[in-house]
């Protein structure tokens, strides 16, 4: 049988993925990618606690976290955007000023 | 029997899938594998009775943020290789680390309170259920991500139609026209 456990550590394990591509990545896209890895990796232990628990609230927060999630692709996406228009690269090593 | 099956190569799959998400050189390999992964998450949220969450986890992720993704990646002409600097070798190492620690971590913390709610309650996340909570329980926060997403729209439209001022005149001087839509991207 399944347990809330297997769940659990199924969502680390996503999490520490998506820390090891946060952490390794140098382009400022694929670590926004990576960021959607960290957010559904918390989606999932939400959902795996309402089952078990038998309770809807986590899957409320779910909708909510999705909501966040694409508010944050769209500002990020296009922070990426015009960073490209101004530095022409989106590696992180590069952009290392806040003002030029 | 049959969730065990389910649970298991779904989840090995979302695994494979964000793993090459995270190593692969190519961003659009990248983007296209955690579209996989976001599919396979999908099924683990049916096999937990998440069937409204299962949908607009498809259509929101899937369906729009990846596309955007897959967008940019493709305008920005970011589908060369990274390049693998001298620093890359110590990233990896140190992220190689943090995350060794992370899962040490989350295995004890697992194993210390496994104690509770070990078997699954009656529960369906049908959309009926879902929105009733949403509609009462849960309503000034569902209103307050309305206004949220317009703070999302407002800003995207703003940051990404930011013109350089000396460049815009530079080109009125220059007599071209400015040419729209492609160009503002």
């Amino acid at each position: 049988m399944i347990t809330l456990n297997h769940y659990l550590i199924l969502s680390g394990c996503l999490f520490a993925v998506g820390m090891y591509g946060i952490m390794t990545r140098r382009n400022a896209l694929l670590i926004l990618l990576s960021v959607e890895l960290l957010l559904n990796a918390a989606n999932l232990s939400f959902v795996a606690y309402a089952r078990y628990r038998g309770d809807l609230t986590g899957q409320v927060f779910v909708f909510f976290t999705m909501v966040v999630a694409a508010c944050e692709v769209a500002i990020g996406l296009a922070v990426a955007i015009l960073l490209f228009r101004t530095r022409e690269t989106l590696n992180t090593d590069e952009i290392n000023t806040l003002k030029w | 029997m049959n969730e065990v099956i389910f649970f298991y190569s779904f989840a090995g799959l979302t695994l494979l899938a964000a793993l090459y998400v995270v190593l692969t050189k190519n961003p659009t390999y990248a983007v296209l594998s955690l579209v996989a992964a976001m599919f396979s998450l999908a099924i683990l949220f049916v096999l937990l009775h998440a069937y409204f969450i299962a949908v607009v986890h498809v259509l929101v992720y899937a369906g729009a943020i990846l596309v955007l993704f897959l967008f940019v990646v493709m305008l920005l002409g970011v589908g060369k290789e990274e390049t693998p600097g001298k620093s890359q070798r110590l990233y990896r190492i140190f992220g190689g680390l943090v995350v060794t620690g992370f899962l040490l971590e989350i295995g004890i913390i697992i194993k210390a309170v496994s104690s509770s709610a070990q078997s699954p309650a009656a529960l369906s996340g049908t959309i009926e259920e879902v929105g009733k909570l949403l509609f009462t329980e849960y309503f000034l926060p569902f209103e307050i991500t309305s206004v949220l997403l317009l703070v999302g729209i407002i800003g995207a439209v703003v940051l990404s139609k930011k013109e350089e001022p000396g460049r815009s005149k530079q080109m009125q001087a220059e007599g071209q026209p400015r040419s729209g839509q492609a160009e503002d991207l």
